[in-house]
C-alpha cells in the first residue's frame, strides 16, 4: 500500500494519460493525503498537461514537409552513391 | 489479378515518389525537421545498398518504410546510449535510507495562485516549449510522441523496441524535469 514519492509521482504521470490502474490510483490518493510535496507535484503536473494541450507548439507550426531544394539535395546525393 | 507480377525498385524515382510520404511518417514521430530529413536520406541510401535483397513481394514503398522503421529504432538506440552531459538531474534519492524520497532542492515549490489563470498565456506556452527542447533527446522523443503526437503506449513501445515500464520511467523523468524547469524559468517569484 505504501508508495515512495518516486513511485507516487510516476503513477501521477500515468494518470495524465489516463493509464493508471484502479489500484494504482487508490495507492496514489492514499499517498497524496499524507504527502504535501507530491500533492503539489500532482497539481502542477495537471497544469503542465493543460498547458501542453492548450498551446499551439512552435514545432508543429513549421511546414512539415521537405522543400524542393532539400529533395533535390537528396536526389543528388543518391546519384553519387548509385 | 496476376500473382506473377512482381514489384520492382526504381531508385531514380524514389525521391519524387516517396520522399514526402517517408518524411511525414518520420516527422510525426521524431518532430525534428533536420533529423527527419537525414533519416529519410539514410533510408534511401540503405535501400540502394540492399536493393539486391528486394524480393518484390511488397511494394516499393512498404519496403522503404520497413527500412525507415529500423532507422528510427537505430536512432533511438543511439541517443539512448549517450550518457553524461544532457542527463536529467535526479529528483529522488536513488539509494540509502531515503530512497524514493524527494531530494530537498528538487522539492516542488508553490507556483502561486495565479498559475491556474495564466494557462492560456502564449508566453507560458513558449516557455514550456523551451523546457521541452531542453530535455535530453532520448526523453524528449518519447515524451513528444506520447504527449503531443498522442501515440498509444503500446505503439511507442513497439516502434522503439522498449518496454512499457521503460516508457513510464522516461515519461516520469521528462515530467519531473519539465516541472522543475517551469518553476525555475517561469514561476519563480
Amino acid at each position: 500500500m505504501k508508495l515512495t514519492c518516486d513511485e507516487a509521482t510516476t503513477i501521477c504521470d500515468k494518470t495524465q494519460y489516463g493509464e493508471a490502474t484502479l489500484w494504482e490510483k487508490i495507492k496514489l490518493n492514499f499517498h497524496l493525503v499524507l504527502c504535501k510535496n507530491c500533492r503539489l507535484y500532482s497539481k502542477q503536473n495537471k497544469l503542465i498537461t493543460k498547458c501542453i494541450n492548450g498551446h499551439e507548439h512552435n514545432i508543429n507550426e513549421a511546414c512539415n514537409c521537405l522543400n524542393e531544394k532539400e529533395k533535390h539535395e537528396i536526389e543528388k546525393e543518391l546519384e553519387t552513391h548509385s | 489479378m496476376s500473382s506473377t507480377k512482381k514489384n520492382t525498385l526504381n531508385p531514380t524515382k524514389w525521391v519524387h515518389l516517396h520522399a514526402d510520404y517517408l518524411f511525414n511518417y518520420t516527422i510525426s514521430r521524431i518532430n525534428n525537421h533536420d533529423l527527419a530529413k537525414d533519416l529519410v536520406q539514410d533510408t534511401f541510401f540503405a535501400g540502394l545498398k540492399a536493393k539486391e535483397n528486394f524480393k518484390g513481394l511488397a511494394s516499393e514503398r512498404t519496403w522503404l518504410i520497413s527500412i525507415l522503421k529500423r532507422k528510427i529504432i537505430d536512432h533511438y538506440r543511439k541517443i539512448n546510449s549517450v550518457k553524461g552531459k544532457a542527463e536529467v538531474k535526479m529528483n529522488f534519492y536513488s539509494d540509502g535510507e531515503r530512497e524514493g524520497e524527494w531530494i530537498e532542492e528538487r522539492v516542488p515549490n508553490s507556483w502561486g495562485n495565479e498559475a491556474e489563470k495564466i494557462i492560456e498565456n502564449e508566453e507560458l506556452g513558449n516557455a514550456l516549449d523551451k523546457c521541452i527542447d531542453n530535455l535530453p533527446e532520448k526523453y524528449a522523443l518519447v515524451f513528444k510522441m506520447k504527449t503531443m503526437q498522442h501515440f498509444e503506449t503500446e505503439e511507442i513501445c513497439k516502434e522503439l523496441e522498449i518496454t512499457a515500464s521503460n516508457l513510464w520511467v522516461i515519461i516520469h523523468r521528462a515530467r519531473t524535469q519539465l516541472r522543475k524547469c517551469m518553476e525555475d524559468n517561469w514561476f519563480k517569484n
